[in-house]
């Protein structure tokens, strides 16, 4: 601290030689631009997202490897109709040493979206950043919406080098070029991760405004993931068990209905439609995702289905998705807007 | 006033029964600096979040600098710096990083963001901390980041909570007689509030004492000390050496005396209530009337008694409320009103 003397005279001519500051410029770049761009920075040099990036990179590094020394085995395979498809193989075999890079995905993604979500408003207002950020003429939404932007495109960027990788390592081992097919269903496939990703980072951003401390919002974010993960399908099969009939003493029409019925329960955890959907994204000869009656596969050669068949069947699952994250954003928005901001 | 930069009217924030501001109006004028005292929990804090727009008040408005700052917050928050009681910064940025965050999204441009935000630390003599990451800093230096950072944007007002809290003596004087000098340098409006009453009167052109959601009295300290002496009259005490019977004899005759209002007996001590100041004459009474006196203090209205009144009055206010129910708070509030 200088002494009073000092900073009278000699500091306070800056100011007064500069009358001109006191004119408004002409605004350089908006406030939702600035906000995204410190939010970024913030992630990537944050220790949760370097251990998330390394855990990543670990499980992709290992299920590539696991898939590069298995592909002859599986290309040479005549029955496999996929088996031209060379980097889906890459991102799905596996011979039972690790599961493939999307099953891993399925349990990962949640990680990553709550880590990246978990404390967005609640450490701010907790350090006293928030009030002096609200203080600024910027609006609420917008902070909101750059914590979302951020993290997401931190996660998109993540996601595209990661599928980008893939293509070079398959080229430099293998030697085969890849097919427009395969580009289409590689950059879906990564969009899909993304939206699911996106799912739990606006649950995480959500349970961020509701609850005070960061601890409870993580851990009520761990909670519901792993409600979805573990519990949820093991609750959905007791249920089955108690009240639909064994489906051996059924008849067949009965079956299929009980088994959509099942399906569709399932269907509501977020990582049910992330599997489903990548899945008919990754293999294309999945025709569906219910049971089949002889009569619908009667004439069927089994052959892959073109990109945009994959993708019709897909929709319901990525809309899904898409329509869980954008209520878990409205929530967080609803309770963050009118909402009183103290220090 | 013509052209108040700050203009409440009516204001009143209620959570859930409890009435935070209270039918508050209070207009600022530009240049002046407005200190709002009271003691914690007085509302103070509500009533400058409402200014921001950061609360809806349940009824009322705010209007700062022509604009309503419940509907239209944003074109407030760009005249407006604010610097809250408990300033908190991105703990792995450097100030300078920090304060040119805050420049950016005020919309000051690229190239000159950086050298105004260390203009600015300059000013506010952290130019050496610049580099140091936030965390390092202790709550005084956090204290002049805040301002730092609400000077940055050049405001046309300036709305200081609790800005003396946490720093040492020398350093609150410091603090203030830069904001003082400041605000007459670049004609800001500055609104402040505290609860150390005497550390901001030395700056404040004008105070509004604030208890119990309500203003309780406004005006320059003057006019204050005042309006105190002519409501609450001169008191003398005047000490005798044998101790003064309970029901005592003479307190008729005094009060015969002009301008007397009151007398009461404690021990050896008198105590007389005046509407003038009849210190003179009172003695000449004990003297004629054989008491041997002791000693003689003519109380004196200073700025610790003006809080006290109003802080007390507002305690005993809250205390009757919690003994005896709501009945006794309208009497009491009327009653207050009046004197």
């Amino acid at each position: 601290m200088k002494s009073p003397a000092v900073f009278s005279r000699e500091r306070l001519l800056p100011i007064s030689r500069h009358p001109e500051w006191f004119s408004r410029p002409a605004t350089a770049r908006g406030p939702f631009s600035v906000m995204v761009r410190k939010e970024v920075a913030d992630h990537i040099r944050s220790w949760r997202f370097i251990v998330l990036l390394a855990l990543i990179g670990l499980t992709f590094l290992g299920s590539m490897y696991v898939s590069l020394s298995n592909i002859r085995a599986v290309v040479a395979n005549p029955e496999d109709t996929d088996r031209f498809y060379l980097y889906l193989k890459f991102l799905t075999i596996t011979d039972g040493t690790l599961p493939p890079f999307h099953v891993f995905m399925n349990f990962l993604g949640p990680l990553l979206g709550i880590s990246l979500g978990f404390d967005a408003i609640n450490a701010e207002q907790n350090n006293g950043t928030l009030i002096r950020l609200m203080a600024q003429p910027v609006y609420r939404d917008n902070l909101l919406l750059a914590k979302f932007a951020s993290a997401l495109l931190v996660v998109s960027y993540l996601f595209g080098a990661l599928a980008l990788l893939l293509v070079g390592a398959g080229i430099l081992t293998t030697g085969v070029g890849i097919e427009p097919e395969e580009i289409l269903r590689i950059i879906s496939f990564v969009a899909l991760n993304i939206v699911y990703v996106g799912f739990w980072l606006s649950l995480s951003i959500l349970l961020s405004v509701r609850f005070r401390q960061t601890s409870t919002s993580a851990l009520t974010a761990i909670g519901i993931w792993l409600f979805f993960t573990v519990f949820y399908s093991i609750g959905v099969n007791l249920a089955v068990k108690a009240f639909l009939p064994d489906p051996a003493y059924v008849l067949p029409y009965d079956a299929v209905r009980y088994n959509n019925l099942v399906l569709n329960l399932l269907r509501l955890a977020p990582g049910q439609l992330y599997t489903d959907a990548t899945t008919t994204l990754l293999m294309p000869s999945v025709r569906s995702l219910g049971p089949l009656t002889i009569e619908q596969m009667a004439g069927a050669i089994p052959a892959p289905l073109p990109f945009r068949e994959s993708l019709l069947i897909v929709w319901p699952q990525v809309s899904g998705l898409l329509a869980a994250t954008v209520v878990c954003f409205a929530l967080a928005y609803a309770s963050f807007m009118r909402r009183e901001i103290r220090g | 006033m013509e052209n108040p930069v700050i203009d409440l009217k009516g204001l009143t924030k209620c959570y859930g029964s409890l009435k935070a501001v209270d039918n508050l109006n209070l207009s600022i004028s530009k240049g002046e600096i407005f200190g709002l005292l009271g003691p914690n929990g007085a509302g103070k804090t509500t009533t400058i979040l409402m200014m921001l727009g950061l609360t809806e008040p349940t009824s009322g408005t705010a209007t700062v600098c022509g604009y309503n700052a419940t509907t239209n917050p944003i074109a407030v928050k760009k005249k407006v710096g604010y610097m809250p009681d408990s300033v908190g910064f991105y703990d792995s940025m450097s100030a300078l990083d920090n304060l040119v965050y805050i420049g950016r999204l005020n919309g000051i441009p690229e190239a000159e963001v950086t050298d105004r935000a260390l203009d600015m630390l300059d000013i506010i003599g952290l130019g050496g901390s610049a580099h140091k990451k936030t965390a390092t800093f202790s709550r005084g230096m956090k204290q002049r980041l805040g301002l730092a950072e609400v000077l940055l944007k050049r405001p046309e007002v300036i709305i200081l909570d609790e800005p003396t809290l946490g720093i040492d003596p020398s350093g609150v004087k410091e603090f203030l007689t830069l904001i003082h000098r400041l605000s007459r340098e670049q004609g800001l409006t500055v609104l402040l509030s505290s609860h150390h009453l005497n550390q901001v009167q030395q700056v404040c052109d004008r105070v509004g004492i604030f208890a119990g959601g309500r203003l309780q009295a406004e005006g320059s300290m003057d006019k204050l000390s005042r309006t105190l002496t002519t409501s609450e009259g001169y008191m003398v005490s005047i000490a005798v050496r044998e101790k003064l019977p309970v029901p005592w004899p003479l307190s008729e005759s005094l009060r015969q005396l002009p301008a007397v209002q009151q007398v009461t007996v404690n021990g050896q001590v008198a105590e007389i209530t005046c509407h003038a100041d009849i210190t003179p004459d009172l003695v000449r009474f004990f003297v004629q009337q054989g008491l041997d006196v002791m000693g003689v203090h003519k109380k004196q209205y200073e700025l610790d008694d003006i809080y006290q009144k109003y802080f007390d009055d507002h305690a005993t206010e809250t205390n009757i409320h919690e003994k005896s129910g709501r009945l006794f708070q309208r009497t009491f509030t009327t009653y207050q009103q009046a004197s």
